[in-house]
């Protein structure tokens, strides 16, 4: 027996107690550390077996304190646990939990992004004689023990690339997905292809995988991890946490510091126990479906017995995944689910094939939907009333039965009726011509004076500088009421002058007449001069943003922000028609809680989609502004990204024209998942757009970033958004792009 | 050719330049700075992004605008009898002292002593072939050059054709341009010292680059 090695070992343990619970628990770190003092003086003159016995108490006294330690873990000690260099990695769990492995794609700092590990691997199972080596495809953050290159698993965008790309692999080999969740979050660079624009694409092509996902999740820690998270079933270890910010993040964002300060310790440790980021946690709300049981103090490498625990819960749930859709099931599902229910996990003892024929995997996707439609259905408030519903359901079962009719039932006797009678018509108009020809006079059509004046005569050439006249009783911002003027902040590089507000808001709205800088301006700005006058019904107003976690004083806040602009959340949608063309518009407002993300917003988003996919209209995003994700709803919010993707991918699949515009600030969360889908994007000049913001990118990466890096420009030179508006044509443009991209019918196919 | 020496003491007697602010608009001007002797920052960050101190605020239309300090120094007088006045544009406002710092008062000696000889249009600049040869073994410091002598390639969007040095005779002290970078009209190419003060020039900097005490 190496004692010296047992003594290391139990130093180590003794300094993981020590780094979890920081200055509490002295007692029994106090206790151990003089019991393992003990030890080492008495060792020198101990026989081999005294040795032995003693070491085997000690050992004993740390298992036990351990287990007394274990339940008194507040929230925080769970993120300490995660990130500990001790703690368990995707190597660990490849080299434990697998048969065998091929890494793919990189050999520790030589890879693309050496904190995103793919591997093809094998789990082997036994039938009699017979023995099937099941394949998969293993992606996860690997945070390594302690290496620099790995960014503690924060991935870089081209990492989240590599994991899609080898998604789509193991879709191409119809092999099932274990992905594993190991990130404090993703690195916020904005080169191409982009932080939050590859999350997205992630998010959106895993909607519709046509093979099962496993994730397990150990620190999920918001974008980063739905980069990989969104999946048929997710499992959570007992001692991690799934959450929307770090506990450090939602401290400095609480008490208001500036940054390069650090939030009080106190602060942090209230915010991760407020955030509700535990498994238990998780479990309860739903957002997880299973919680797999760790060692006391969390699993370290040398539990191998928790490896075992672990490798039968993945199998068991790829296992449920694939029988849940198979045809042939009946009785091996109910043995999965009578052994979960049992706690006694032995998956190897039966065999299930894991592969999907077409029609499984379709009814894979169609239960992937539900399962995140479902979610986070209670973290909202609904306050139609019943009446109310009972007439939505009447008028959303009416326009589902007349899109059948028109779009389905019509368009296939419709269209062969139709090209029926175009030939006739072709041929009737050319025995019409021959016949008449005679009789027609001959020489030039008369046109009117105001063609031949439109054609013929220079434009005005203030055009375009204001808005015409047309618009007078639109919506005129407050701050073109003041009597003052305005600098522009160019004006000491492009010498731009003073402008006078009122015309600075009122009729340039507010553009600056010199370089072209747009002033912020309010979102009711767009919604009154650029949709067409009187044409906006809002639906879905009774949907009302709530604080699912009873975060302390965020009711009031809520309450404040409702009654100071007049909403019930940040998300308006409504109903509304730009030069005729009717569109379905759901909209994020910047000053409502800085335009975040709550279950809310997420439930309404969804509605309007499903609205806009029933009546056949094209889908009009238009982002006043928005902070990312409510954090103060924890995982309630960051739910919400994979959730809506799900449904915008839905609409686009259906046919639906998906069409977003940014203006003023947009980052984080919803850039990263529902609006950062859209093949289509344009922004309005003033709009920045990004992953993380400045004061968040230099806090967690140390870099500096220079002052336009946000800046829309930046944002179309790198490849993330498609276009950029001026403020005073979002109108034109807006009915140009719906109608060279959304055809005749304003709705794709 | 001037005394370098002498130009060094002359520097050493007033070792700061005189900054004068003025009123870069109209409007009703505020100062936001304490007096005499208060310090002052300029610009600072990666990319100039922070603002330097804030030394008044000129109010025009209920437009409040800031002036901020675009160099580094102390406050040598304030015009505070205008504090609260409306001030036409160009107005003097107040003087600040910036203090030279090593690298400035060496540029401002080599400015007055060495010949600058600039880019004539916008182009990449390469020195002609054997001179280019010799400043690769043995630096730049060891090419006489005299007038009319064939001395650069100027090379733009694959247009190359020869430059002449026009100027006096001498030893290029400095270049300041580099293979893969633009040099825009104007800009200077190679500072060219006569022969004879190589030797005093050296010691000057070095004595600049040891002795001066840049103030904080």
């Amino acid at each position: 027996m190496d004692i010296e090695k047992s003594i290391q070992e139990l130093a180590d343990r003794l300094q993981y107690i020590r780094d979890i619970f920081g200055s509490r628990k002295s007692d029994d770190v106090a206790l151990l550390s003089s019991k393992l003092e003990e030890f080492r003086s008495r060792e020198a003159g101990a026989s081999m077996a005294q040795k032995v016995k003693l070491l085997s108490q000690l050992e004993d006294l740390f298992v036990f304190v351990e287990k007394k330690l274990d339940p008194e873990l507040t929230p925080m000690d769970r993120v300490r646990i995660v990130r500990h260099p001790q703690r368990i990695t995707l190597k660990d769990i490849l080299e434990f939990c697998y048969d065998n492995y091929t890494e793919i794609g990189g050999q520790d700092e030589y890879s693309i992004d050496p904190s995103m590990l793919i591997a093809r691997a094998y789990i082997t199972r036994r039938q009699g004689d017979k023995v099937h080596n099941q394949p998969v495809m293993v992606i996860g953050q690997e945070k390594g023990h302690g290496q620099e290159f790995r960014n503690g698993g924060s991935v870089k965008p081209w990492g989240n690339a590599k994991a899609l790309q080898y998604m789509k692999v193991a879709e191409t080999e119809n092999i099932p997905i274990h992905t594993y969740v190991f990130t404090p979050g993703a690195f916020p660079v904005e080169d191409y292809p982009g932080a939050a624009q590859q999350i997205a694409r992630n998010l959106y092509e895993m909607a519709a995988l046509r093979v099962p996902v496993i994730a397990c999740f150990s620190e999920g820690g918001s974008g980063g991890a739905e980069a990989i998270a969104l999946a048929d079933t997710r499992l959570m270890l007992s001692h991690g946490y799934y959450s929307v910010i770090s506990p450090e993040g939602a401290g400095a964002i609480e008490s208001g510091i500036r940054q390069g300060q650090r939030a009080p310790v106190e602060l942090i440790e209230e915010c991760a126990a407020r955030l509700n980021i535990t498994a238990e946690d998780n479990l309860r709300m739903g957002y997880v479906d299973r919680v797999v049981q760790e060692p006391p103090l969390g699993a370290r490498p040398h539990h191998y017995d928790f490896f075992k625990r672990l490798r039968q819960e993945m199998m068991m749930a790829t296992d449920e995944a694939m029988l849940s859709v198979k045809g042939m099931n009946f009785i091996r599902a109910k043995a999965i689910k009578r052994r979960k229910q049992a706690a006694l996990a032995d998956a190897e003892s039966f065999f299930v094939r894991w592969s999907l024929d077409e029609r499984a995997a379709e009814r894979l996707v169609w239960k992937r939907y539900s399962k995140f439609r479902n979610m986070a259905k209670h973290a909202c408030m609904d306050k139609t009333s019943v009446s109310r519903r009972v007439k939505d359901t009447l008028q959303q079962m009416s326009w589902s039965t007349y899109s059948y009719l028109r779009y389905e039932f019509l368009r296939t006797y419709g269209q062969k009726l139709s090209h029926l009678a175009e030939e006739a018509e072709a041929e009737v108009r050319v025995v019409a011509q021959r016949l008449l020809r005679p009789f027609k006079r001959t020489g030039a059509r008369k046109v009117d004076t105001e063609t031949i004046q439109k054609l013929t005569e220079l434009s005005c050439a203030e055009d375009g500088i204001c808005l015409d006249g047309e618009w007078e009783g639109a919506y005129l911002s407050p701050k073109a009421r003041e009597d003052k003027a305005v600098t522009c902040p160019n004006a000491a590089t492009h010498g731009c002058l003073d402008l006078w507000a009122p015309d600075l808001f009122g009729d340039f709205a507010g553009v600056c007449q010199y370089c072209g800088h747009h002033f912020p301006m309010e979102y009711q700005w767009v919604m009154n001069n650029v949709l067409d006058k009187d044409s906006v019904m809002e639906f879905n107003q009774d949907v009302e943003a709530a604080n699912p976690l009873n975060y302390p004083g965020f009711d009031q806040k809520l309450e404040d922000a409702k009654k100071k602009l007049k909403l019930k959340s940040s998300c308006v949608t409504y109903e509304a028609s730009i030069e005729g063309m009717k569109v379905v518009v759901g909209m994020l407002v910047a000053p409502f809680r800085g335009g975040t993300v709550g279950a809310a917003e997420g439930e309404k988003f969804i509605r309007a989609l499903a609205r806009a996919r029933k009546k056949h209209y094209p889908f009009l995003a238009y982002v006043h502004g928005t902070a990312g994700i409510r954090i103060q709803e924890g995982t309630n919010g960051v739910i919400q990204m994979p959730r809506v993707t799900m449904a915008v991918r839905r609409y686009i699949e259906a046919g639906g024209l998906y069409l977003v515009l940014y203006d003023t600030n947009s980052y984080a969360g919803p850039v990263a998942s529902f609006l950062g889908c859209s093949p289509y994007q344009f922004s309005v000049r003033s709009a920045n757009i990004g992953f993380a913001g400045p004061g968040v990118i230099k806090e967690t990466t140390g870099v500096d970033i220079p002052p336009d890096y946000h800046l829309a420009y930046n944002a179309l030179a790198r490849g993330h958004i498609q276009g950029i508006w001026d403020r005073r044509e979002i109108r034109n443009n807006l009915v140009q792009a719906f109608q060279t991209i959304g055809g005749r019918n304003l709705y794709y196919r | 050719m001037q005394d370098v020496k002498a130009i060094l003491e002359e520097i050493k007697a007033s070792p700061y330049e005189e900054v004068e602010v003025l009123a870069p608009h109209t409007g009703v001007v505020e100062f936001k700075v304490s007096g005499q002797g208060a310090k002052v920052l300029a610009a600072s960050g990666t990319w100039k992004e922070k603002p330097g101190t804030l030394l008044a605020t000129l109010v025009r239309e209920r437009n409040a605008r800031n002036i901020h300090c675009t160099r580094k120094g102390e406050v040598q007088t304030v015009h505070a009898h205008l504090n609260g006045k409306f001030v036409e544009a160009g107005t003097p406002l107040m003087v600040l002292r910036h203090f030279f710092t090593k690298d400035e008062v060496t540029q401002l000696i080599l400015k007055k002593v060495l010949f600058l000889f600039n880019a004539p249009e916008r182009a990449k600049y390469y020195f002609a072939a054997e001179t280019d040869k010799k400043v690769k073994v043995s630096g730049c410091q060891s090419i006489k050059v005299k007038d009319g002598m064939d001395l650069f390639i100027v090379s733009r969007m694959k247009r190359e054709k020869g430059l002449s040095y026009s100027g006096p005779e001498g030893i290029i002290y400095a270049t300041y341009f580099s293979h893969d970078q633009n040099v825009d009209a104007g800009q200077p190419l190679i500072s060219v010292c006569p022969e004879s003060q190589m030797d005093v020039i050296r010691d000057v900097v070095n004595r600049v680059q040891s002795d001066w005490e840049e103030r904080d």
